[in-house]
């Protein structure tokens, strides 16, 4: 099955990390990468942090565009990945080893994706 | 529709219906877990076996009740969902696989039943639903017995088992048993499914004589189907020693709607038998050498029973018992307890010093009041006393507030 991983924190929290700690963690979330390649699929992403973000919303005159974030959330998605692995069992066995679960404020959601047979029928 | 639905009520007296009911009791949690794993769907498995009791009511009403009858309804369960998937495209590619699959029972594999309750325990189901699939599935209860005996409105339980099969579906929730280290670990949190299972029908208030279903006694069940099928779990035989400790006080526990603290209990009235299948479940556990907080749980309520008179009861041995199980359970109903046992040993004054310390989450609970009230009153004042029991009483009046504990101060009070 296919699951994405989002990879989620709290910018208040991970800004008072020291700068060398937070580039030996970039190291391993690198190692991880590579130790869990046969898992990972294409198509992930690391994403630039929430003040760079823009968002076209609905409004009753049609789409508008705005500066910042949808919401203003306290945990904010860092990046997401494809993998896929038997069951959730296993998707949560992935999670568990991803390096920035040991800092406060860091969560990795686990989000089963819809197959194709289940979106266009078979 | 679960298989319960279908089962007659107390109008049909023949003796058929009267066997079929035995069957579904024994026998229809084994088919459903069964058929789930076979075709990887709850819903499919329990709306067979459903059929399959509907078109026994009638079949056996008429032509008398078959040689095995449990052989008969597995058969036309099976039947019935095999069916079912040749109706639905998307199982064909799955069918041709199944249908060559007996569906009879191996006496050598682990009982069925097991896979099932494990997925209904998953972790990345929340605890509400993980009791309320389990009463669905593994124990067979309708959605509105689950709201009787958890004191919810019928949609919410309805919505909550709907949405809970869904994601085991969705999000690939296998039904096994895990192996290794995981399977203590996923253990611990089915004992805790089948512990509350046990509080929830003794929280509902005068709900045992009203109930059409004993809600503890399928919670002892469900705890024995644990202990036969992991023999090796320590911990499991722990939590059927605690629930079979607990059960044996049962006569005694409520005189007149009015619970009865366990001191002033009729110890006559404890069941013998119980407390000796209890203490052997203990035994079995003691002997796999692997503590755990079930079997501490279930030591101190040996010692309880172990007293002919509550003047008797050890209450040194009690302390160190609560001490040990600190360990593995800090939960504050246990340290709450502890208090307990720390006035009968060290003196009031000592455990009121102690219980201001607990957690304040306790001073919502009517039951840190009534200890509190206890505790005053030993001590002499008996003005102080008065008020924090008339606390205890208007929080006691609130069973949500008496659920947040989830468990019983189990002595002294």
């Amino acid at each position: 099955m296919k699951y994405v991983l989002m990879f989620t924190s709290e910018p208040a929290l991970d800004s008072a990390v020291p700068e060398e700690e937070s580039e030996a963690d970039v190291q391993r979330i690198f190692e991880w990468f590579e130790t869990n390649a046969a898992h990972v699929q294409e198509g992930g992403a690391a994403l630039h942090d929430p003040s760079t973000a823009t968002t076209v919303r609905f409004a009753e005159q049609g789409p508008v565009v705005v500066d910042g974030p949808f919401t203003e959330a306290k945990e904010v998605i860092g990046g997401f990945s494809i993998i896929d692995v038997p069951d959730i069992d296993a998707a949560i066995a992935l999670a568990r080893t991803w390096p920035s679960l040991v800092r406060p404020g860091n969560a990795v959601e686990i989000r089963p994706m819809f197959e194709d047979d289940e979106v266009f029928g078979k | 529709m679960t298989p319960s639905d279908a089962v007659p009520g107390a109008a049909a007296g023949t003796a058929s219906d009267a066997a079929l009911g035995r069957v579904v009791r024994q026998e229809a949690a084994y088919i459903v877990a069964a058929l789930s794993r076979m075709f990887r769907s709850i819903d499919v498995a329990e709306e067979a076996v459903a059929d399959a009791i509907e078109e026994a009511l009638r079949e056996w009403r008429q032509r008398g009740v078959p040689p095995n009858p449990g052989g008969w309804i597995t058969a036309a369960a099976r039947h019935n969902a095999l069916d079912r998937l040749r109706r639905d495209r998307r199982y064909s590619d799955k069918l041709e696989l199944i249908e060559h699959r007996p569906a009879e029972r191996s006496p050598t594999e682990m009982d069925e039943r097991l896979p099932l309750l494990f997925g209904c325990c998953h972790p990345a189901l929340a605890p509400q639903a993980q009791l309320a699939l389990t009463l669905r599935a593994v124990v067979g209860l309708t959605t509105e017995q689950i709201a009787r005996a958890t004191l919810e409105p019928t949609a919410t339980v309805a919505q909550r088992i709907v949405r809970a099969k869904r994601k085991i579906i969705a999000s690939g929730i296998p039904l096994r048993v895990p192996e290794g280290a995981d399977r203590s670990v996923r253990l611990d949190l089915v004992l805790t499914v089948i512990s509350v299972m046990y509080d929830t029908a003794h929280l509902v208030r005068g709900g045992d004589a009203a109930a059409d279903r004993d809600v503890a006694d399928d919670a002892i069940w469900l705890a024995q189907v644990v202990a036969d099928a992991l023999p090796e779990q320590a911990e499991a035989h722990g939590l059927l020693a605690l629930l079979l400790f607990h059960r044996s006080r049962e006569q005694a526990r409520a005189v007149g709607g009015n619970l009865v603290p366990l001191p002033q209990q009729n110890r006559r009235l404890w069941d013998r038998e119980l407390i000796m299948r209890a203490q052997e479940s203990l035994r079995r556990a003691a002997n796999l050498r692997r503590p755990g907080r079930w079997q501490y749980h279930a030591a101190i309520a040996a010692c309880h029973s172990d007293a002919e008179r509550a003047r008797e009861t050890d209450w040194r041995q009690i302390l160190v018992l609560y001490d040990l199980l600190l360990i593995w359970d800090r939960s504050p109903i246990v340290r709450l307890n502890r208090v307990v046992a720390l006035a009968e040993v060290a003196g009031a004054d000592v455990a009121l010093a102690e219980l201001d310390v607990l957690p304040a989450i306790l001073r919502r609970s009517h039951l840190w009041h009534a200890v509190r009230g206890e505790l005053l009153r030993r001590t002499g004042l008996v003005s102080e006393a008065r008020a924090t029991e008339q606390t205890a009483r208007e929080l006691a009046v609130n069973e949500a507030e008496r659920r947040l504990l989830r468990g019983r101060v189990e002595s002294g009070i």
